[in-house]
């Protein structure tokens, strides 16, 4: 049984459209696992459910085996975090760390023992008589991280947290909140619509689409083997054809030409028919016709500059071809060229 | 350039028209003749002293204070709530249920009197000051429900959010993030609840008894009959009071609370 577990979840906000239906997902002790997702598509809805600011219509949310889907709030103890970062204004760094402490009726010496050691962890010693609106975006969001870590939480919330930070400061927070996390080894969920903070921060990562986890997989997982279309568009394939199976171990595409695909030894199930998808870095291009599997012939319709390389479009008997090939050799619109699509680069989902 | 010059002008003309009626009743208080007259001829503190001698103008005074300040009690009491609850119904229902809320300051302070008078002296026969009380509340409600829900719906709710989840029941987290933050709006809310309740003539001229009346329509009756300065000296010295209030206010949130 897994740490924390959604079970079937159901949420509408307005009872006719659904906003999370049949929601499942299940995160180990200590795991940071990421829900990312296009706008809209339901990840702080999923992050409230669990806090326990939205009551499902239907399904279960068990903590530790227990059941926790009406449980308040306040009696959940966990850590949250907003991309808006929402310090108590009126408290200094030290008071809005300590809250949560004097709330549990801690003795005097040991909270302040506690809150100073959790300001040291997270490097805020020194500011701890400032008020909020005196400290930087990025001291904000360490205030508000340690405010929620300090009271050792059973599961630490953070909606988009990094958000509202430049682009520098995010790199360093990321890596400083994974370090923390492992640190303490809080079970945490990560809401955020970046595709490398996340890959970058995750242990696994929930792929959300209107409201449905379309993939709930390691980083890796994910961004080599793409559970289906929506998924693979969403870590950067462009390239989609169909195929049909042609006896054990080989397809055919919509041209009735053999394609060889390394990943197809996978697929020993019986499916005859496939979605075959590669990313435009992946596609070699020659400028000589070269026969052979897995070759397309086609005009290049558009270029486009890329600083590391060009852009091409290719218009083939299969359909628009997106591919990325290095400066070295430049190939001018109207210009036929080869395209090679590596057997071991192809993915099927 | 000149354009702001001809701005400057305009706002000096408003502001002297605002100004110089108070600073000409101001004068007369000190005036030695038996009725207002500017300019002022020779010089006294005996319309001061005739004022607090008297007792019907002292009573009154009382009698408003105290009305004021348990009236806007009241109205901050009911009304703190009421724009915390009116800030949390969604979007629908909130604008009809803030427009019913705010509806006694849309309509006529004399109908809203009448009404009053009605029902509470002579349907249910209701003593003076609880009357009294029960009118300037509703006309302070409004006042109080506009101005914290303006400093509510700055209000970031995330803030109550994590204090719940730092373990806050609701009241509890009310009390410690929400009224904190929300300061200013009370303190102007306040201020307005107080004045207004005070100035007040419409209800309190349907309400008020034999022998017990409040401050504005004790003046208004006073006027009618005799026109010396000591209706100047109470006005002095109530714009006095309000300087020293709003000196506080200054001090504390700054004068742009009001404004809000
Ligand atoms: N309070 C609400 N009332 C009605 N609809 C809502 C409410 N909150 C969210 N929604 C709707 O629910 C859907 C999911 O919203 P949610 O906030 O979970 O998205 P999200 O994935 O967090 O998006 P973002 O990346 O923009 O934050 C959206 O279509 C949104 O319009
Ligand atoms: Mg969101």
């Amino acid at each position: 049984m897994s740490y924390a577990v959604l079970e079937n979840i159901r949420v509408s906000y307005d009872g006719k459209t659904p906003v999370l239906t049949d929601l499942n997902l299940s995160i180990e002790r200590g795991e940071l696992v990421s829900l990312l997702g296009a706008s809209g598509c339901g990840k702080t809805t999923t992050l409230r459910v669990v806090g326990g600011f939205i009551e499902p219509r239907a399904g279960r949310f068990t903590l530790n085996g227990v059941d926790m889907t009406r449980t308040a709030v306040h009696k959940r103890n966990f850590g949250l975090v907003f991309q808006s970062y929402a310090l108590f204004p009126h408290l200094t760094v030290f008071e809005n760390v300590a809250f949560g402490l004097k709330l549990r009726k801690i003795e005097s010496a040991s909270l302040k023992s506690r809150v100073m050691a959790m300001l040291d962890i997270t490097d805020l010693g020194a500011l701890a008589n400032r008020y909020p609106r005196q400290l930087s975006g990025g001291q904000r969001q360490r205030v508000a991280l340690a405010r929620a870590l300090v009271v050792e939480p059973q599961l630490l919330l953070l909606d988009e947290p990094l958000s509202n930070l430049d682009a520098k400061l995010r790199l360093s927070m990321r890596v400083e909140i994974k370090r923390l996390q492992k640190k303490l080894g809080i079970t945490t969920i990560f809401v955020t619509h970046d595709q490398e903070e996340c890959f970058s921060i995750s242990d696994r990562v929930a792929i959300m689409d209107k409201g449905v986890i379309q993939q709930f997989d390691t980083p890796e997982a994910i961004y080599s083997h793409p559970a289906n279309e929506f998924v693979a568009r969403f870590v950067g394939f462009t390239n989609f054809f169909n195929l049909t199976a042609s006896g054990t171990g080989r397809c055919l595409n919509n041209l009735g030409e053999e394609m060889v695909i390394d990943e197809i030894r996978n697929h020993t199930g019986g499916q005859t028919s496939w979605t075959g998808a590669i990313r435009p870095d992946d596609i070699v291009l020659t400028g000589t016709e070269v026969s052979g599997t897995n070759r397309l012939t086609g005009s290049v319709e558009v270029r486009t500059f890329l600083g590391k390389s060009y852009q091409y479009e290719l218009e083939t008997k299969l359909g628009r071809v997106v591919v990325n090939a290095p400066k070295d050799s430049i190939f001018e619109p109207g210009t036929l060229v080869c395209a090679h699509l590596p057997s071991d680069k192809i993915v099927l989902c | 350039m000149r354009k702001s010059v001809g701005l400057t002008l305009i706002a000096v003309v408003v502001f002297l028209f605002l100004t110089v009626p108070l600073i000409i009743i101001t004068a007369t208080a000190f005036g030695e003749a038996s009725t207002i007259r500017f300019p002022i001829q020779g010089f006294t503190l005996k319309w001061f002293t005739a004022t607090f001698a008297s007792r019907s103008f002292m009573s009154s005074l009382g009698l408003s204070f105290a009305l004021a300040s348990y009236a806007t009690l009241l109205a901050l009491l009911v009304g703190i709530p009421a724009s915390y609850a009116l800030s949390k119904t969604t979007f629908r229902t909130n604008p009809r249920l803030r427009a019913f809320f705010l509806s006694p300051t849309f309509v006529p302070g004399i109908v809203v009197g009448y009404a009053l008078f009605q029902f509470l002296v002579i349907q249910w026969r209701m003593p003076v000051f609880a009357g009294l009380l029960l009118g300037h509340f509703l006309v302070s409600l409004p006042y109080v429900i506009r101005v914290v829900g303006a400093s509510l719906e700055q209000f970031d709710f995330s803030i109550e959010e994590v204090a719940w989840s730092l373990g806050c029941n609701k009241p509890k987290a009310f009390l410690k993030v929400v009224l904190p933050n929300i300061g200013s709006g009370i303190v102007a809310a306040f201020m307005l609840s107080f004045i207004n309740s005070f100035n007040n003539i419409p209800v309190s001229m349907f309400l008020t008894g034999p022998g017990v009346s409040t401050l504005p329509t004790t003046l208004m009756n006073y006027i009618e009959y005799s026109y010396d300065p000591s209706v100047s000296a109470i006005s002095v010295v109530l714009m006095g009071v309000t300087v020293v209030l709003m000196v506080i206010v200054e001090r504390t949130l700054g004068i742009g609370s009001l404004a809000k």
